[in-house]
């Protein structure tokens, strides 16, 4: 097997990089792939909570890098899919326990057991980021229609350039449409003018994902939640499917921008 | 036989050139004239030459904070290692002394020719990114917010310039600043400083200038003016 190690990143904290994580994994691996959910966010984990796997944690990611466990002992299998996993962030330790380095012999390991590897990134630019798409295949960035959400996925878009991670995948997460027609939020084709990358994902504003992570049942497993099949979607395209860009087509005035930006956002 | 430690001020800060031999010993010399010379170096900017010593990321973090217990930054690494060179990089040190991307000419020109130096920024400018040259810069793609141009001449953006310019930044009012889509978070001219228009500027191609004491845009098209 040759796995694809996905990174998901922002720059900016709480626009939703663990969110994003934890729905792509569940929903790639409702799609019949086996999908190893990575949190570097060592020190903040987080992404065992949305997961709902945090009393099933007894070896972490640092365990792994220095040698108390082997991988396979980290790797805590999701109680909805077996084709999911998890190898959870230590909690009780820094950025600076794990190296660039470890985390690319790491996703070597894993490549070979896995179809995809998704990695949730901490926030920020340093030692974490830098851990967190040492490995990547592809990196998503994740931003909010909001004026320094999309500031920092400029920088960290420039970053990922630099280190010839590119050209990273945008998702824009928690689009209000109303808010949007009235004028009171960036719109899509905003945030894409200046940021110039492909779109892989909009996933509206919805109540779901926040019940859905304090319960533990990623959204994407619920078929009800728009925004959980926003995650099922960008699943999809991730898989090479060309899922045109529907879920907001009720609301009026906003799918004829859309449209717009699918023509010119090929840069 | 060198000395395992010698010591130079450069432009960019102290310059530390280490021997080759064993690292231990080496790093063990430079602490002792780190400790010799305490006073004279607080606060002193390191560029550490290490040259074809392989040194682990364990190892440069442990010297830094050796370092920086003493009041010492590591501000970059040289070296011939690219493994040291990417340990250098997690760190976040430099491995580069000379800063952004001047390109110096290579090409020498007509003594006739009219003209001044300029350089070409062939991509977009995301926040962040720094230009800084004496002569004139021109980019070919955007500058978005949080990116900045630092030019001793003229600023040409054929894109859409967003972030902060200073063009004739060495005192110079009559330097332009032109762009196809002008709309910067912050224009300054010589010792000028003037912000867009709150409506967020009209994204069309302008050109800004000093005139009677302030800093004007007019629409880029008069290519008949003289400058």
């Amino acid at each position: 097997m040759a796995g694809k190690v996905i990174t998901i990143t922002s720059g900016k904290g709480g626009v939703g990089k663990t969110t994003a994580a934890a729905n792509v994994g569940a929903a790639l691996a409702e799609l019949g792939q086996k999908v190893v959910c990575l949190d570097a966010d060592i020190g903040l984990r987080n992404l065992d909570v949305i997961l709902g796997l945090e009393n099933r944690i007894v070896y972490d990611l640092v365990d792994v890098v220095e040698g108390r466990c082997r991988l396979k002992q980290a790797m805590i299998r999701d109680k909805r899919l077996p084709n999911l996993h998890l190898i959870p962030a230590a909690q009780t330790r820094d950025k600076s326990a794990v190296s660039p380095s470890d985390m690319i012999r790491l996703c070597d390991e894993l490549r070979e057991i896995a179809d995809f590897i998704v990695i949730d990134s901490p926030a920020g630019i340093e030692r974490g980021f830098r851990n967190a798409i040492a490995a990547a295949d592809m990196v998503v960035v994740i931003t909010n229609p909001e004026v320094s959400a999309v500031r920092d996925a400029d920088r960290i878009i420039g970053l990922i350039e630099a280190e010839e991670k590119g050209p990273a995948k945008l998702v824009i997460n928690r689009i209000n449409p109303a808010m949007v027609e009235r004028g009171d939020m960036l719109d899509v084709d905003d945030v894409l003018e200046l940021l110039a990358i492909d779109l892989i994902g909009i996933v509206p504003e919805d109540e779901s994902v926040l019940v859905s992570a304090n319960r533990g049942v990623p959204a994407a497993l619920n078929v009800k939640s728009k925004a959980g099949r926003a995650f099922a979607n960008i699943a999809k395209r991730i898989l090479g499917e060309d899922v045109p860009f529907v879920e907001l087509q009720s609301e009026n005035g906003f799918f004829s921008k859309l449209t717009k930006f699918i023509r010119s956002g090929g840069d | 036989m060198r000395p395992k430690v010698q010591f130079k001020g450069i432009r960019e800060g102290l310059l530390v050139t280490l021997s080759d031999g064993e690292w231990s010993e080496i790093e063990l010399a430079l602490m002792e004239q780190v400790d010799a010379q305490a006073d004279f170096l607080k606060g002193a900017r390191l560029i550490l030459n290490v040259e074809n010593h392989v040194i682990n990321a364990a190892a440069l973090g442990k010297l830094r904070d050796q370092l920086s217990d003493k009041g010492l930054s590591i501000w970059a690494v040289l070296t011939n290692s690219p493994t040291t060179e990417t340990n250098a990089q997690a760190l976040g040190m430099a491995t580069r002394i000379y800063q952004g991307p001047v390109v110096q000419p290579k090409v020498s020109r007509n003594k006739d020719q009219d003209g001044d130096e300029a350089i070409l920024v062939h991509r977009t400018l995301r926040s962040g990114a720094s230009i800084k040259f004496d002569g004139h810069i021109i980019v070919i793609g955007d500058v978005n917010p949080g990116a900045e141009i630092i030019a001793g001449g003229n600023v040409v953006v054929w894109g859409k310039l967003r972030g902060m310019v200073h063009a004739g930044a060495n005192g110079n009012p009559d330097a332009v600043v032109c762009a196809l889509g002008l709309s910067p978070t912050q224009l300054r001219i010589g010792e000028k400083i003037a912000v867009s228009p709150s409506d967020g500027g009209t994204m069309q191609p302008e050109k800004a200038f000093i005139r009677d004491d302030k800093v004007v845009a007019e629409p880029w098209m008069n290519q008949g003016q003289s400058k």
